[in-house]
């Protein structure tokens, strides 16, 4: 008869092995040595534990909180409405940049002030500026797609945060597309359009909607497969902000 | 609504510190018991707890959107222990060196009496709490894991940053010394 040896039965103790419960139940040594580990085992068990009171994590978070803050303004420097600044200084600058080489081009040939002017660097800055629109407006559709809601005494779900953001994303978004509508940036412009739609009726739905109205904007969300074509665009996005490398001389 | 983890942390990542606020709500008991398992020290525990919470902000980007946020803290938490006890551990050594004792390295608290603590013979709990300090720190936080966490060795390995085999050994190893140091009293207690 082949005895279980001793990691055998340490995994019998945690769950996680099967192997070797006839055994056990058939022989008296492995039997005993099992009850050995797990007199040991409970032992340890028995440690006291000092408790925390429900104010605990109110506590911790005082004690963080400044820090948090500093992180925080480290890392987000741009507020709201910094953020609308930025976009409009985007499409601006897309727009002035377009002028000019529209210009250039038409009074033509003059080479050199033509290789002063980059015909793609207004479509970079537009291209940051959607990028960090693009993972905003994720956010708020993955929160959507994941949320575990809580159903009110009537019944209903409150999305209310989520809408309000919707709401502020549907005004940039139509900046964006118009933009790249403009520039001719077809791509950019059919997903931020389709995007432009979901934003809209997500901020025109009612803050509280039923689990079967959530349900319903969820199975939307999946079958049109914007998240997966927001991620596609912000993927593509970021290749093309990078600057084209020196051509070697 | 009540949110799931992973879309608070979406919304922390955002900026919304009232989000991470609610991660903080939800985890800090369990995260507290962790460390002071992990450190045997009640003031540690509160340090790595808060450590933990503000390193975790600080890396919310490094998060993989398909990893869950609890055991991605309580491998920070784990970190923050070990670090904690390892530098512990070598002033403990440069204070022998000089001829000091220093009784703090793994202590179990000596609080107010509780139900727990009253229903365990001070023999017994003083040989736990020895026994847990000749542990190493790998082989403390796997077992801590494993058997306070009730954490299955593969996310045990996971929360080591070790693969699954590695994890059990430091449990075997682990269960290996406390078993030396504490069958033939727990045996007589039965």
């Amino acid at each position: 008869m082949k005895h279980l040896n001793d990691e055998e039965i340490i995994l019998r103790y945690y769950g996680e092995s099967d192997d070797g419960s006839a055994h056990l139940e058939e022989c008296q040594e492995c039997a005993v040595r099992y009850a050995s580990l797990a007199a040991v085992l409970d032992a340890v068990d028995a440690l006291p534990l000092p408790e925390r009171g429900p104010e605990y994590p109110q506590e911790i978070w005082q004690r963080i909180e400044r820090d948090i803050a500093a992180s925080r303004r480290a890392r987000w420097p741009l507020t709201a409405p910094w953020r609308w600044v930025a976009a409009t200084a985007a499409a601006a600058l897309l727009l002035v940049g377009g002028f000019l080489a529209g210009r250039h081009s038409v009074s033509a040939p003059k080479p050199e002030a033509l290789a002063a002017v980059d015909p793609l660097a207004g479509e970079r800055v537009l291209l940051v500026a959607v990028a960090d629109h693009l993972e905003r407006s994720q956010m708020v559709l993955v929160e959507l797609a994941n949320a575990n809601p809580k159903i009110n005494r009537e019944g209903n779900l409150d999305i209310s945060s989520e809408q309000e953001r919707a709401g502020e994303l549907v005004s940039e978004n139509r900046l964006y597309r118009q933009t790249a509508q403009y520039s001719g940036q077809t791509a950019v412009a059919g997903v931020l359009d389709e995007l432009e739609r979901v934003l809209l009726d997500i901020a025109h739905t009612p803050s509280e909607i039923s689990p079967r109205e959530l349900e319903g904007l969820r199975e939307r969300l999946q079958s049109e497969g914007i998240l997966f074509k927001i991620r596609v665009l912000r993927s593509n996005v970021g290749v093309q902000q990078q600057p084209a490398p020196r051509e070697k001389l | 609504m009540e949110l799931t983890d992973g879309a608070l942390v979406v919304k922390a990542r955002a900026g919304e510190a009232e989000a991470f606020r609610a991660l903080v709500e939800r985890h800090s008991h369990r995260l507290f018991q962790l460390a002071f398992r992990m450190t045997g020290n009640q003031e540690d525990a509160e340090d790595v707890v808060q450590d933990s919470f503000l390193r975790a902000f600080r890396r919310l980007d490094q998060l993989d959107g398909r990893a869950s946020f609890g055991t991605w803290l309580y491998r920070i938490a784990a970190n923050c222990s070990v670090d904690l006890v390892r530098s512990r551990i070598a002033r403990f050594e440069r204070r022998s060196d000089d001829g000091e004792i220093d009784d703090a390295v793994f202590s179990i608290p000596t609080g107010s009496p509780s139900p727990e603590r009253s229903a365990m013979s001070s023999q017994i709990r003083d040989r736990v709490s020895e026994a847990m300090k000749e542990l190493s720190p790998a082989e403390r936080t796997a077992f801590v894991l494993r058997h306070f966490e009730g954490m299955p060795m593969e996310e045990v390995g996971h929360v080591l940053g070790c693969c699954a085999n590695s994890a059990k050994h430091s449990v075997f190893r682990a269960v290996h010394k406390l078993r030396r140091a504490l069958e033939p009293l727990a045996n007589s207690a039965r």
